[in-house]
């Protein structure tokens, strides 16, 4: 009891230090040299204590398991599991690529969003009040269960054949 | 005639089933549109042959020649696209033009489908007296100026007037206006052209105004380019108060994006609105409500100013509200002016159907005939030139998707792809440029820009081009 509570407090001490740092780097990272591409998403889990299982919903509704880990950008965890989640500018705040529905209950509980991805999310199509960027998403410990939600299309309008508003 | 069906014999004996039976597939502009159709396909697609044709002999259409030099994150999305074109079975081909080098006709003969998505390159005009000012410029080809397109690398621009008016307002505009008024030690740090760098750091522009015939609650720019240009140093930006008159208290009721725009161009207005006398301060001027009616020039044919028509909106519903000129009359004077009110595709070859600028489609599919590769569409040419890279991204993924069920219903795969274009190329273009030629000039650009301290040093000449990739 005593050694697996020590050896959590020893994975929470680990885990701190380092969650803190990844989530401010990730908001700046167009100005950090240290930009993670996706290679630590691609690490299993050293133990179960690191686990967080989640979900991904496709835009067809097909339901994708994954057993993610704390630390895992939700974006390259989607790529390593071959979900069609695209991420075109690499979680620099450029784009709107990733974006993704995040159920109110989880919604809460992530880090509010910052005013540079609030900006590129204004220009998602199907915005919706739990819209986030999956680059921006971090996993802790807490969105154990989360489902994330692909929109059901990156705006298909044009083929359907809407007429797009001249500038 | 003899040998030359012998050698397609012997070549279709050599040439492995396995290359025999895969769909070939063209696709013609190698920007994003095309990229992320062929990403698409060769995803889905186990087995694909797919040639990117592309006018010019560097890949990334628009988001090398079209994105901002101060966006370098924007251009991220060019080690994807890398990832794509490196796949053994994507063959990139630069310096092919259709219509010229090669023929729609012939690419639908010697391949299962044939994508279109060369983008929309030629900008509209407005159609107003003296638009052939001197002075009177596009802002596309400002911006291709910039950003090192090779057509636009002798274009001429006069910053050595004080005044310069935008007209337009969706997000080109404001990259023009940020270009014009960023310091100059900023854009330094980018890979903007030398040829830019030297003459906007010779600017005598103090003012640059932002024209739209509609209100604030219709501007076509988003809130990131907006916020860019409010953040930007030694720089003040001034609104018209009067623009802005019944906008607050409908502001609660705007949708999520709209919202937060309005609300940021509010708190814009409600700051510091004064014109100083300090030489360092530039302006930056957005003016609602005016529709350019003539340019004024003087007996040399030089800009002066501009004649505005002043507009008021009709309509109860706010999406649905139209704009109608007014009696009143406004003269901004200025020594330059930017026509940046949207581009339009061009009619590559005669065999293209072109309809208010863009090629008419249904869900990308152009047409079918009876023996030919279908026809496909993508990107701005088939969807007009509105959106950002989602927009397209979304667009070619469905195009991909709806080529996808098409090639798989075919029988049997006998065309014979690049094979055969390149005989009809190599009559009178000997200079193909291919992926490995890219790298040699890519290497190059980013040398170059070491040696000045910026990302990369563009290549601004074709031949140039050629001439690295072939070393």
């Amino acid at each position: 009891m005593f050694q697996t509570a020590l050896k959590r407090l020893l994975v929470l001490q680990k885990i701190k230090p380092y969650q803190a740092p990844v989530s401010s780097q990730i908001r700046k990272i167009h100005v950090t040299p240290n930009l993670r591409h996706g290679e630590y998403e691609w690490q299993d889990p050293k133990s179960e204590d690191e686990v967080v299982n989640i979900t991904y919903v496709d835009k067809d509704g097909n339901r994708i398991k994954v057993r993610g880990k704390v630390g895992d950008n939700v974006m390259y965890l989607a790529h390593r599991h071959d979900i069609p989640m695209e991420g075109a500018c690499e979680a620099s705040l450029a784009c709107t690529t990733c974006h993704v529905y995040v159920p109110p209950d989880y919604f809460d509980k992530l880090p509010s969003s910052e005013e540079k991805e609030d900006d590129l999310l204004d220009m998602a199509p199907f915005l919706k009040e739990n819209s986030r960027l999956g680059c921006q998403i971090t996993l802790t410990k807490d969105l154990e269960g989360m489902e994330v939600q692909l929109p059901k299309a990156t705006r298909n309008f044009y083929v359907d054949g809407h007429k797009p508003k001249p500038h | 005639m003899r040998p030359k069906m012998t050698y397609k014999l012997l070549k279709r004996a050599l040439s492995t089933s396995s290359y025999r039976s895969r769909p070939q597939v063209c696709i013609v502009g190698a920007g994003p549109a095309g990229f992320y159709a062929a990403m698409h396909l060769t995803k889905k697609l186990e087995s694909v042959n797919i040639d990117i044709l592309e006018k010019l002999p560097v890949p990334f259409g628009l988001i090398r020649y079209g994105v901002a030099p101060d966006h370098p994150e924007v251009k991220n999305v060019i080690n994807q696209f890398t990832k794509v074109a490196q796949q053994p079975n994507v063959n990139f081909y630069g310096n092919i033009t259709l219509g010229k080098d090669v023929h729609l006709h012939q690419l639908r003969q010697h391949y299962d489908a044939v994508l279109l998505s060369y983008g929309a390159e030629e900008d509209k005009t407005l159609g107003i007296e003296n638009e052939d000012a001197t002075n009177v410029v596009a802002a596309r080809r400002f911006v291709g100026w910039y950003n090192g397109l090779p057509c636009d690398k002798d274009f001429k621009v006069d910053l050595s007037g004080r005044t310069a008016v935008i007209l337009g307002q969706g997000n080109v505009a404001l990259d023009v206006a940020r270009i014009l008024l960023m310091p100059i030690d900023e854009l330094k740090k980018t890979d903007i052209t030398e040829h830019a760098l030297s003459a906007l750091s010779e600017s005598k522009l103090k003012e640059v105004y932002l024209v739209g015939r509609r209100g604030p609650l219709q501007v076509a720019f988003t809130i990131k380019e907006l916020r860019e240009q409010l953040k930007l140093k030694n720089c003040r930006t001034i609104w018209n108060e009067k623009d802005f008159i019944g906008v607050e208290k409908i502001v609660p009721d705007l949708p999520r994006p709209r919202k937060r725009l309005t609300e940021l161009m509010l708190k814009s207005l409600n700051e510091n609105q004064t014109v100083t006398d300090d030489d360092q301060i530039k302006y930056f001027k957005p003016v609602f409500f005016r529709s350019p009616n003539k340019f004024l020039v003087d007996k040399n044919n030089q800009l002066t100013g501009i004649e505005l028509t002043c507009t008021k909106l009709v309509g109860d519903k706010l999406e649905e509200q139209r704009c109608v000129p007014t009696e009143e009359k406004d003269v901004i004077n200025c020594d330059l002016a930017f026509r940046s009110i949207g581009y339009k595709s061009v009619q590559a070859d005669k065999d293209l159907i072109l309809k208010h600028g863009v090629v008419e489609n249904n869900k990308g599919i152009v047409e079918d005939s009876a023996g030919l590769g279908k026809l496909y569409v993508a990107g701005w040419l088939g969807t007009g030139p509105v959106g950002v890279i989602l927009h397209t991204m979304g667009n070619a993924f469905q195009v991909a998707k709806v080529m996808l069920e098409n090639l798989n219903s075919i029988d049997s795969y006998n065309k014979g792809g690049f094979t055969e274009i390149k005989k009809i190329i190599s009559e009178n273009n000997s200079n193909v440029i291919d992926w490995g030629g890219w790298e040699k000039i890519d290497k190059y650009e980013k040398e170059q820009g070491k040696l000045k301290g910026k990302p990369r040093e563009k290549v601004c000449s074709v031949e140039k081009m050629i001439e690295i990739a072939q070393k």
